[in-house]
């Protein structure tokens, strides 16, 4: 009945707060007393610290204190950990070097933190940083995933360059079906390194009460439980019992959130030693030279086929950048959440990937939105490509003819995973519909026709979300649980607060999840509040990434709702003195079947908190539930991304004229939230194909360290998108659900390039890396030996 | 920020002396470029003398053949302005194109053309239609003022009061965005004049230039086909991540036939 129910599309409750100005984000948090803290960064990449003298910062005015790494040191704290144990092929564990908070000895990228000074204002603490004397010694940088490998190769870690060297699937299999092989598809490609760029810059501020010896972290997370328990057990040793960490309003995070950073250990280290509040917010410049980057691979991959274009197997060896730390689930990515995506939606029988970390001094590297999937999507995507034009044939018909047969799931991949559900023809068939594909070629000549390169490309992918279960997460390395909690918490009067676990930080959890309690208890959206981000508040969460916080938080959700409506049963049962199995609850009414007799959902949560007329001695009063959720499984979201693009050959400009997506992301809550988060989904992933592109140069500078360099796309860059879904359910949540929250970064990429390398076919383009900026499209029409194509 | 003094005097006189008393003085226009420079402590004044009370700095005025425009007019007013979409369409529109709403709305031709970013919009029009740049003490012809990289002809102190475009028969001015930033990777500006064609080149190398095989071109023939074969060589262009210099080269060719065909 509630119309603000699953499936509504009910305007986000949070959004008045944010439109207005009103958010609250870290940085407008301030606490009485505060003081500044402002970090100072290596400029180099790579260089031993020969000598910090303070003294002279120490004594400028309104300087409280200046710490060094050595400081740090001496207080016994901790390196920043490590959330992943990924292990060598022949099992031992990889290189797990040690990431000080404040380098100590050596800085090893652009950006990494030497020393802080802490001043009554911002301003003095910059002026004071000045007056630091830093003596740097050089060394020699690396940069490139391919040089760091090499013998002589500068070493980052005393351990050498090489993080671990990890395989998965069945490389005799791969071998043998090679040698049976038709033909043989190859391709080398990188998967260009990316910059998140949230919105709101990073900032925490740290406090400390002496009369309790209670700690308190404000910072920018994507997950403050995982701050907690990272930051209390491995830096700063402090019992978690004393360590409230609160993420209020978080402006955007794309994954770069995630992360234990050194900044909040800091200036929760910093607080008791000044015995005030200390307070950090990232400069635009600081983000670019801190906050983790994304993917940058370098792979080879050969796809084998039959003569009439099945596949018959797949071997992949990637080089995966760590930067100069591993980043908290840095070695999960390109190992769980990429190679074992690599059957993408195709029965190939037969895979094997190898993948190479590697270390290097550029800023650490570790999930962004789609985090391995995306790479893994746009491998795939690409071979397949190469492998119709190799074969002749169309590339609607080759992947069609490899699809995993909608009757056909659960399906086993020959690289762990097991997908649930999907139905990849009913996808392609949606955005093929959406694009008018079969228009396509008369687009393509009316466009000759002026002088532009019209080109299509197509990407059907499948994606895994809410990674799970925990047992077997924690067998391949994971050191955290997977699961999620929410506590349900009815008032007397018949309102409810959720708290979850999980976190919002643009993806709409306020109302997403208030529908959920809406269309079970029947209440309006405004009775409904979801409380997320204050450990202090929430009983223990993991947070939000990996699109999991419908999937996995929402189930977490419906498991307490149950709870409470069980309950709920028991005190009506009593109140109407009917037997409990009579009990039905409907449209926010209890009543004994077949009768009119009937209690309403607050009058319930009333007797639950007064309770005159209740059977106290077999039922405890209140109403408020707690559950946790452990999925049995991952989520596999999927669907068919199609763009159209158009080469202005006299500039190399590709423009994106038209793009559909159609995508199963299962059941749908709030259809206006998932198309907004496909629509953001799709920016970044257009964004990676042909702008966006993180730069170092061979000495470890960054050069795309600023927006005058960076290229974020932006609403001109980009068509009015053709989103729809054509769902599947997911087998094994109670609510069918799958997650959206990446899905438009995974299919994107692919489709954009294969739609690019399709214009530019009379050129003899095999391949384009990403981004296909202006210069390289303009080099290759330019150097192009164009093929006779009239 | 460094601390510095701070000055808004009402009148140019005014100003002028606070810059001639204090060398390391500057002036404050729209701020578009100077505040990021003081945010980022590249810049250390020892004062900041603010123009922006200045009234008869601002202001558009078309007479005598020529668009007369204060040195404090924002890019936003120039590009609204009717009378210059009547007498110099491609001045409104190249000033509708700079940056964003918000850098149009501070932003200001004077403090564009005294900072002469290699890849800032107006010099390329003040070169293309020869237009004189009026200081305080004199006027300077727009082939004298623009001397390098971040460099002009202004002495230390002096402030641009007003610059005057004569209105040529046909004009327009095409840019290739950088990508990222927006600002010209090639920008250029066409102008057919009385005395013949003349053609500026912004973005593409340390400052703007005047590119004379596609003036001599143009001049015998106003038509974009007369562009064709006429190349600018990549020597001494720019080079970034963005576009080698042959890319930078071959973009300008492009741009100055599309200004040309725009013209009309
Ligand atoms: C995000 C962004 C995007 C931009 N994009 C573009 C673009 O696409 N194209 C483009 O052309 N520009 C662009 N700009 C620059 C902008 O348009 C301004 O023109 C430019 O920053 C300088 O003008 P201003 O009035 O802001 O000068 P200010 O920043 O105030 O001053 C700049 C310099 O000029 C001096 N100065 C100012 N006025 C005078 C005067 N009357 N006499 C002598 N000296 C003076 C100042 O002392 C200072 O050294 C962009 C700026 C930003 C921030």
């Amino acid at each position: 009945m509630a119309i603000d129910g699953i499936g509504a599309a009910v305007r986000r409750k949070e959004d008045y707060r944010f439109l207005t100005g009103q958010g609250n984000y870290t940085d407008d948090i301030s606490r009485p007393n505060q003081v500044h803290a402002y970090f100072v960064r290596a400029q180099a990449a790579h260089a031993k610290i020969v000598r910090i003298d303070t003294a002279k910062a120490k004594a400028a005015d309104g300087v409280v204190a200046v710490f060094t790494g050595a400081d740090m040191a001496a207080d016994a704290i901790g390196g920043l950990p490590c959330g992943w144990l990924v292990k060598n092929k022949d099992g031992s564990p990889m290189q797990e070097p040690a990431h000080p908070v404040l380098a100590v000895e050596r800085v090893r990228h652009v950006g990494d933190p030497i020393a802080v000074v802490v001043a009554e204002t911002l301003a003095q603490a910059k002026d004071a940083a000045e007056l630091l004397d830093i003596e740097l010694a050089d060394l020699p940088a690396v940069v490139g995933l391919v040089d760091a490998l090499k013998p002589g190769a500068p070493a980052v870690h005393a351990g050498g360059n090489l993080c671990f060297d990890w395989h998965i699937g069945d490389a005799d299999q791969v071998a043998a079906a090679f040698k049976n092989a038709y033909k043989v598809a190859k391709i080398d490609l990188v998967n260009n390194r990316l910059i998140a760029n949230p919105m709101e810059p990073r900032a925490a501020v740290g406090e400390y009460d002496r009369a309790t010896g209670e700690y308190t972290l404000f910072t920018t997370s994507q997950n403050p439980h995982v701050i907690r328990l990272l930051m209390g057990a491995f830096v700063l040793h402090i019992p978690e019992s004393r360590l409230r960490v609160v993420a209020p309003d978080v402006g955007g995070g794309f994954g770069s959130k995630i992360y234990h950073y050194a900044e909040e250990a800091f200036v929760t280290w910093a607080a008791p030693k000044i015995g005030r509040p200390v307070k950090w917010t990232a400069e635009r410049g600081e983000s670019f030279m801190s906050d983790a980057q994304g993917r940058d691979h370098v792979s080879h991959a050969e796809l084998a086929l039959d003569k009439n274009g099945k596949f018959l197997a797949l071997k992949v060896s990637t080089l995966s950048n760590m930067g100069a730390y591993l980043s908290t689930f840095a070695p999960a990515i390109p190992t769980y959440l990429y190679a074992t995506l690599l059957a993408g939606v195709y029965t190939t029988p037969a895979i094997y990937a190898e993948v190479k970390a590697v270390f290097t001094n550029t800023v650490p590297v570790d999930a962004y939105r789609g985090a391995g999937r995306p790479e893994a999507a746009f491998l795939i995507e690409r071979i397949v490509d190469i492998a119709a034009a190799e074969m002749g044939m169309d590339r609607v018909e080759i992947r069609k003819r490899n699809f995993i047969p909608t009757d056909a799931f659960p399906y086993q991949t020959p690289v762990a995973l097991q997908y649930d559900s999907g139905d990849y023809f009913a996808t392609l068939a949606g955005a093929m519909n959406a694009i008018d594909y079969a228009g396509f070629e008369a687009r393509r000549a009316a466009a000759k026709k002026v002088g532009k390169l019209r080109g299509i490309g197509i990407s059907t992918y499948v994606e895994a979300c809410g990674i799970a279960p925990s047992n077997i997460a924690g067998a391949l390395g994971a050191r955290a649980g997977l699961y999620e909690c929410a506590n349900v918490r009815v008032h007397p009067t018949g309102s409810v607060t959720l708290f979850t676990g999980c976190h919002s930080h643009g993806q709409g959890h306020e109302t997403t999840y208030a529908q959920l309690i809406a269309e079970r208890l029947g209440i309006g959206l405004d009775q409904i509040e979801v409380s997320h981000g204050d450990t202090n508040k929430i009983p223990f969460g993991m947070g939000t990434y990996g699109s999991r916080s419908l999937a996995v938080g929402g189930t977490a959700v419906v498991k307490a709702l149950d709870k409470i409506v069980d309950k709920a049963k028991k005190i009506a049962a009593h109140l109407l003195e009917a037997a409990e199995a009579d009990i039905e609850f409907k449209d926010g009414k209890f009543t004994v079947a077949g009768t009119d007799k009937s209690k309403s959902f607050g009058e319930i949560a009333l007797t639950a908190y007064v309770p005159h007329n209740y059977p106290l001695e077999t039922l405890e009063p209140g109403l408020d539930e707690t559950a946790f959720y452990d999925p049995k499984n991952f989520t596999f979201p999927g669907g068919a991304h199609i763009c159209e693009v158009e080469i202005d050959p006299d500039t190399g400009v590709v423009k994106v004229v038209d793009f559909a997506a159609c995508d199963d992301v299962g059941r749908v809550v709030n259809p206006m939230i998932v198309e907004g988060q496909v629509h953001g989904g799709l920016a970044q992933g257009i964004g990676q194909a042909l702008m966006e592109e993180c730069v170092y140069d061979d000495k470890g500078q960054l050069r795309s360290g600023s927006f005058m360099d960076y290229t974020m796309p932006r609403a001109d860059d980009l068509p009015s998108f053709k989103v729809s879904t054509a769902i599947t359910l997911c087998t094994h949540n109670p609510l069918g659900v799958k997650g959206v929250g990446e899905v438009g970064a995974i299919g994107s990429p692919p489709a954009v390039i294969n739609a690019v390398v399709d214009a530019l076919k009379d050129y003899g383009v095999r391949h384009i890396d990403m981004p296909a900026t202006p210069q390289k499209i303009w080099a290759i029409v330019n150097g192009g030996h164009r093929m006779a194509a009239e | 920020m460094y601390d510095f003094a701070y000055h808004k005097p009402a009148t140019v006189a005014d100003a002028a002396k606070i810059l001639a008393a204090d060398g390391d003085a500057k002036a404050l226009a729209g701020g578009q470029t100077l505040i990021p420079t003081l945010k980022q402590r590249l810049a250390k004044p020892s004062a900041v003398v603010d123009l922006s009370a200045i009234k008869d700095l601002a202001g558009i005025s078309v007479a005598g053949g020529k668009v007369t425009i204060g040195a404090m007019t924002r890019h936003g007013d120039v590009a609204a302005s009717a009378d210059v979409k009547k007498a110099l369409p491609a001045l409104a529109a190249l000033a509708d194109g700079i940056g964003d709403p918000q850098v149009r709305n501070r932003g200001t031709i004077g403090g564009s053309i005294a900072n002469n970013d290699p890849a800032a919009d107006y010099p390329a029009a003040c070169l293309a239609l020869g237009a004189t740049i009026k200081t305080n003490a004199r006027e300077i012809a727009a082939d004298a003022f623009f001397l390098g990289m971040f460099e002009t002809a202004l002495k230390p102190g002096e402030l641009i009061v007003s610059v005057s475009f004569p209105i040529p028969e046909k004009a327009a001015y095409v840019k290739f965005g950088q990508p990222a930033s927006r600002y010209a990777l090639v920008g250029v500006m066409v102008a057919k004049t009385a005395t013949g064609a003349r053609v500026a080149v912004t973005g593409a190398a340390s400052a703007v230039f005047r590119w004379s095989d596609a003036e001599a071109a143009l001049s015998k023939s106003w038509n974009a086909a007369s562009l064709d074969g006429v190349k600018v060589s990549p020597d001494g262009l720019n080079s970034d991540i963005h576009a080698a210099a042959d890319y930078r080269a071959h973009l300008v060719g492009v741009m100055a036939k599309r200004a040309v065909a725009t013209a009309g």
